[in-house]
């Protein structure tokens, strides 16, 4: 899960991250109130989970309340590449004397934790990776020891931080391991790590991602959840525990396992481009395809207004095709007079021929049985298009 | 022969009692694995009935591997308690570890990964199906009916892609399938079990089967170009994976250009792998090449 910039900034600081004050809003009578309470001038930043805000007039500076107000105005509701922005942070503005870079992140190529500091923050650090590597320090952390004072001194080194900032980026980085550790999070990046005029080290903007399969040790993190911006159709299946993600075609996909339903999606995409048509939607239903999830995972589908046909993919394994196809033939039961747009089912593995037996007795007129998952891909995509 | 699991191998279950441990026990029973044991702290010295067997439960790894020689464990133990049956796999200096719990933190599965480097532990997953070397020994949940034993290797991130290739093929069969997990840090790799199947004079071809999310296809492609002589086939899941969400694996997210499926693909075919475009074509070059 990647938080907003003010989720982070609040978890930093809870760490002891120095950061600037500040508070978010989601009205500009907030923004003004925080303005007037930081009694300084401040800067206006829209809370979108996307970069480039700057560019696309997301981030203002505002000398007092009433401008702070104003500003909150015209930003809250921008559209900033497809993000539409519900709130604002308003933080004290502040001058910059120099900008660094400091991250943690997992590195899952060496399967192990990695630092990365560069005394040339602000600026797009992916650019600057690939036009100057030397000037991005990389030290990889030993996931089972950690980052302690002395380590976090090594990072310090290796990127060349000046000596008159030397110990405050230590305690920094010290603080950031803690936050990267003890949140579960798999990147903490503070761009930019700022040095203001008078030598004050501060956490001036950052990204943090957290591990969601680490929720069940931080009942706090689901607060963090942005449930507003979330599509209705992934949130009402995440209720129901389904693994779904909304894509913008026409053909629904329902599967058993998460690399079965990718390669449908693909199979369908192939098979869509004769007809013009794409796959609708991600839905893993599991491996243990019980007939009451497969009517979940239909009902959810057959909701999205966009779906004009339905595949199921289901390969039988641990449970056997007939179980599967008792579990179609239950969930269009269940489904009742709900279930208005064809289905075409491909089922392999055990017992297969039980389960298309079963679905052929059953003889519902929405359902096609396709032997082949090309060749139901291919029906699939036609009767969308029809 | 095979890799990693054969008919020697002296397996225990580590979360046997458990509902999803009881379960895959008694299937992994069923397709002929000698399961000498289960472990649980709780309730060492009990014994546990499964249809035809009675199995015993020690209180450690440890205990289990003196009283039985085990030197495989498959652990279903839960995810807040995953990491600590890793460790104690580790220490006790199994072989084999197969880690099947899904939705272990990542920072769980890396701590774990360090703490093995310097042991004599492999760790298989986790967040994977396990292993299965048909007709000798299936450590984890791959279905064992779907298949029989044979010449080909597969190496699957994919559980469920996995069982649809080992069914399109199951007439040549498998030396051994590898479900090595979608999760962003996993114990073995793609070029583990290359290199393993390359050295197995039983696996005369391999099927490699990759999806979007991180680099280990493309350094894959790399290990294959510089050492693997038998024909390799692959198969590459998340072409129309849309940027930036995650496809259910934890691993499985795109982020920029690095790690799509087109950028796999393309890696593999310069390595001369040839790639199916779907699982089913993967099948058909696999069948032109060993069935001849």
């Amino acid at each position: 899960m990647d938080l907003f910039e003010y989720q982070a900034r609040d978890l930093l600081a809870s760490h002891g991250v120095p950061v600037l004050p500040g508070g978010v809003a989601e009205t500009p009578e907030q923004a003004e109130a925080i303005a007037r309470e930081i009694a300084a001038p401040v800067v206006v930043k829209a809370q979108v989970k996307t970069g480039g805000r700057g560019k696309a007039g997301g981030v203002k500076l505002a000398d007092d309340a009433e401008s702070a107000r104003a500003r909150a105005q015209d930003i809250l509701g921008l559209d900033i590449k497809g993000h539409v922005t519900h709130r604002v942070m308003v933080a004290q503005a502040s001058d910059i004397a120099e900008e660094y870079y400091f991250s943690y992140l997992l590195d899952r190529s060496n399967r192990t934790f990695l630092a990365m500091a560069s005394v040339e923050g602000g600026m797009d650090i992916e650019q600057l990776a690939v036009e100057r590597p030397e000037a991005l320090a990389r030290v990889p952390i030993d996931a089972a020891v950690g980052v302690d004072e002395q380590k976090a001194a090594e990072i310090v080194d290796a990127a060349g931080f000046p000596a008159e900032v030397r110990d405050q980026v230590i305690a920094i980085a010290v603080q950031l391991w803690d936050v990267f550790a003890k949140e579960d999070a798999t990147l903490v990046e503070v761009n930019p790590l700022a040095k203001t005029p008078d030598g004050t080290v501060l956490a001036l903007d950052a990204k943090v991602t957290l591990d969601e399969n680490a929720e069940f040790r931080h009942t706090e993190h689901a607060a963090l959840e942005d449930a507003a911006s979330a599509n209705p159709l992934e949130a009402a299946a995440k209720e129901k525990g389904l693994n779904y993600v909304k894509l913008d075609g026409e053909v629904g996909i329902i599967g058993n396992g998460a690399g079965l339903v990718m390669s449908t999606l693909d199979v369908v995409a192939y098979a869509g481009e004769e007809f013009g048509v794409k796959p609708a939607n991600f839905l893993d239903i599991g491996g243990g395809a019980s007939a009451e999830v497969m009517a979940n995972g239909l009902h959810i589908i057959l909701s999205d207004p966009a779906v004009k046909s339905v595949f199921v993919n289901v390969f039988g394994g641990i449970t056997a095709c007939d179980a599967v196809a008792n579990g179609i033939v239950s969930a269009l039961g269940l489904l009742g007079a709900e279930a208005t747009k064809p289905l075409v089912v491909r089922l392999d593995g055990n017992n297969v021929e039980e389960g298309r037996r079963i679905l052929a007795e059953a003889d519902h007129p929405l359902v096609t049985v396709v032997d082949t998952m090309d060749g139901a891909a291919r029906r699939a995509a036609e009767l969308a298009a029809a | 022969m095979s890799i990693f699991l054969n008919e020697n191998s002296k397996v225990i279950v580590q979360g046997m009692t458990g509902s999803e441990g009881r379960k895959h026990t008694q299937r992994m029973l069923a397709s002929g694995t000698a399961i000498v044991g289960g472990v649980n702290p709780r309730k060492a010295g009990e014994t546990v009935d499964f249809e035809g067997a009675n199995v015993p439960v020690f209180g450690s790894v440890a205990d289990a591997m003196k009283e039985t020689g085990a030197d495989v464990s498959v652990i279903f133990v839960p995810p807040p308690f995953a990491k600590a049956a890793v460790i104690e796999a580790v220490d006790a200096q199994i072989g084999l570890a197969v880690v099947i719990t899904e939705g272990i933190p990542v920072h769980d599965s890396t701590y774990a990964w360090a703490h093995a480097q310097g042991g004599t532990t492999r760790i298989i997953g986790p967040n994977c199906p396990g292993l299965i070397s048909p007709g000798k020994s299936n450590a984890g949940i791959i279905p064992a009916d779907i298949t029989q034993s044979g010449t080909i290797g597969l190496v699957s991130k994919s559980g469920t892609l996995t069982y649809q290739m080992m069914y399109e093929l199951r007439d040549i069969g498998f030396s051994t399938a590898v479900g090595i997990g979608g999760d962003p840090v996993v114990g073995t790799t793609h070029i583990d079990c290359l290199q393993a199947f390359q050295d197995d004079p039983e696996t005369e071809a391999i099927v490699m089967i990759g999806e979007i999310g991180g680099d280990a296809e493309e350094r894959a492609a790399d290990f294959i170009k510089a050492n693997v002589t038998k024909p390799v086939v692959g198969y590459v899941a998340g072409f129309t994976a849309p940027e930036g969400k995650t496809m259910g694996h934890a691993g499985a997210i795109v982020s920029g250009s690095a790690g799509t499926a087109a950028a796999k693909q393309e890696a593999l075919e310069a390595a001369g792998v040839r790639v199916g475009k779907t699982p089913s074509e993967s099948a058909r070059i696999m069948r032109e090449i060993v069935g001849g």
